[in-house]
């Protein structure tokens, strides 16, 4: 069934839409990721224009991370006071993305930072996750091993402005939670992302935050920050495509409870390896494109500047 | 402002031997949730007041044209390595959709100086006001090669059917992704490649409903449309939440 999309003006196979938010809410589930890094790309790959598809991925990102943070709540493993310091400094980083992506527009080059931008972080982070998968592997077949130690004194302790952290137990500067906030803020603009993929190893390397908080306050900052990025595309660009978030959101519901079913089957190596090699496919794709000579080498843009 | 000059022009002239006389299979083309595209059928009959023509070739040209929209067209260049936007021209005007149905191949049916004057064939239809740059040929050439592609630009040869020299009809479809406005349908009578008649409609094409209402919204009321969009994501995810913690009991 084709259904015309208002915003994106493109007429799209609903079930094809349906089908993708199901794929990318099972991912989600198995994996406890956004699926923002995944199902941006997936869009531009069926013909949703760019601009659109970010704008509506911060929309339906809104929407489970929401449902994520519920539960994290009523567990209480949510930082909210560290939760605020990010917020502050993503909606900076937010409305600093949105004035570079929206240059960025009027000089025709959005799509090559979007798509720079999917390639440098999907390639990082799945080649992390690859190696770091292997060794998890190789260890198990070895023997449990002992716990590596944190570093319990960095650069991060010397900074001014110190702020205490309860939830975290952390007694820290809010200048690297600003700062964090601050670049999660930006993809989060230019991506169409949450940027959890990002934030989480950031709040636990660099903040040294206990990881059973990590994840629901990562949500609470993404809530707001994908909120906000939502409006300021909605007011600015006029690219949030609502029917098109709705039919993803479905899927994404939907697919999000099988995840998690299948998740608690699979052992966590394994998993994280099939997602490894899931992102840096995506990655190799968009990095091909970049690459290789396209068949067509003009493009149409809307005029006047 | 040339065809309407054109237009003008020959509604000054006496009375042409040969009139079209025109029908239009539908008035209106609305884009719905499930548009998949539409066909629109012209078809018509031509008038005389004396007997047939023995010489000369008739031609009937058929032209659909939609809004007139200025687009930016960019080449990607390889830079550092990766395929990246370098030069642009501007195009002041292009129609978002234009088709071209002949009954013959258009330069047969049609001079050279009458399409430079009525702007009929795709190619002469786009046009830069600025000075045109060097090399800017081909940035035109390539944006009828896009939209041909996406079938915005539709050429059909013997797209019109000629009965007698009397009746003729043709079938011009749409695509799905289509741009809103008023359509403008035109039918030229030739002969020699000579225009002797010209008769013209408009098709409105818009979205209705519930496209309608979203469109308008997103624009008009963009802050209480981000709003709802983003209402709709947080009962979303707070009904995922519940009915997932009703499923675990």
């Amino acid at each position: 069934m084709q259904i015309y999309l208002p915003i994106a003006e493109v007429s799209v196979n609903a079930f094809l839409l349906l089908g993708l938010g199901g794929i990318v809410g099972i991912l989600s589930g198995m994996f406890g990721v956004g699926g923002g890094f995944l199902m941006t790309p997936l869009l531009f790959f069926i013909g949703i224009p760019p601009a659109v598809a970010v704008a509506t991925e911060a929309n339906q990102i809104v929407a489970s991370s929401f449902s994520g943070v519920l539960a994290h709540l009523k567990r209480k493993t949510v930082d909210l006071k560290m939760g605020i310091v990010l917020l502050i400094g993503g909606l900076v980083g937010s409305a600093l993305g949105i004035l570079l992506f929206n240059y960025l527009k009027a000089l025709g080059q959005v799509e090559l930072l979007v798509q720079l931008c999917y390639v440098v972080f999907l390639g990082m982070i799945g080649a992390l996750m690859f190696i770091e998968s292997l060794n998890a592997i190789r260890k198990t077949k070895k023997s449990p091993g002992a716990a590596p130690a944190r570093r319990k004194h960095n650069w991060v302790h010397n900074l001014p402005f110190k702020m205490k952290f309860r939830v975290s137990g952390l007694y820290i500067s809010v200048i690297p939670p600003l700062l964090v906030g601050v670049l999660v803020g930006v993809l989060a603009a230019i991506m169409g992302v949450g940027g959890g993929f990002i934030m989480v190893p950031a709040m636990i390397y660099l903040l040294g935050m206990p990881t059973k908080v990590v994840v629901g306050t990562s949500l609470f900052q993404i809530i707001f920050v994908t909120a906000f990025t939502t409006m300021l595309h909605a007011t600015t660009n006029y690219t949030v495509d609502v029917v098109l978030a709705v039919l993803l959101l479905v899927g994404g519901v939907i697919g999000a409870q099988i995840g998690t079913r299948i998740g608690v089957k699979m052992k966590a190596e394994q998993l994280r390896i099939l997602l490894a090699i899931m992102v840096l496919a995506v990655c190799g794709k968009l990095a091909f494109d970049l690459l290789v000579q396209p068949s067509e080498l003009y493009s149409i843009g809307a005029g006047g500047h | 402002m040339l065809r309407l000059a054109t237009f003008c022009l020959l509604l000054a002239m006496p009375a042409s031997a040969e009139e079209i006389v025109l029908g239009l299979s539908r008035d209106e083309v609305a884009i719905t949730a499930t548009f998949e595209g539409s066909e629109i059928a012209i078809f018509g009959a031509i008038k005389r007041e004396e007997p047939l023509p023995t010489e000369g070739d008739l031609g009937v040209i058929v032209t659909v044209a939609g809004p007139d929209m200025p687009v930016t067209v960019r080449r990607k260049e390889r830079r550092l390595g990766i395929w990246v936007n370098t030069e642009a021209v501007d195009i002041d005007v292009a129609p978002s959709f234009y088709a071209v149905s002949t009954n013959r191949p258009l330069d047969e049916i049609l001079s050279d100086s009458e399409d430079v004057n009525t702007r009929i064939s795709t190619r002469r239809a786009i046009r830069s006001v600025g000075p045109s740059e060097l090399g800017s040929d081909q940035f035109t050439n390539a944006l009828v090669r896009i939209r041909a592609a996406q079938e915005l630009y539709q050429t059909i040869p013997t797209g019109v059917w000629v009965k007698d020299d009397t009746l003729f009809r043709t079938i011009i479809t749409l695509p799905a992704n289509l741009t809103e406005g008023d359509y403008k349908a035109e039918i030229y009578l030739t002969r020699d490649g000579r225009i002797i008649d010209l008769y013209s409609a408009v098709i409105p094409v818009k979205k209705v409903g519930l496209e309608r209402w979203l469109y308008n919204l997103a624009h008009d009321q963009a802050p209480i449309y981000g709003i709802m969009s983003l209402s709709i994501a947080i009962a979303a995810g707070w009904l995922a939440s519940a009915a997932f913690s009703l499923l675990r009991r």
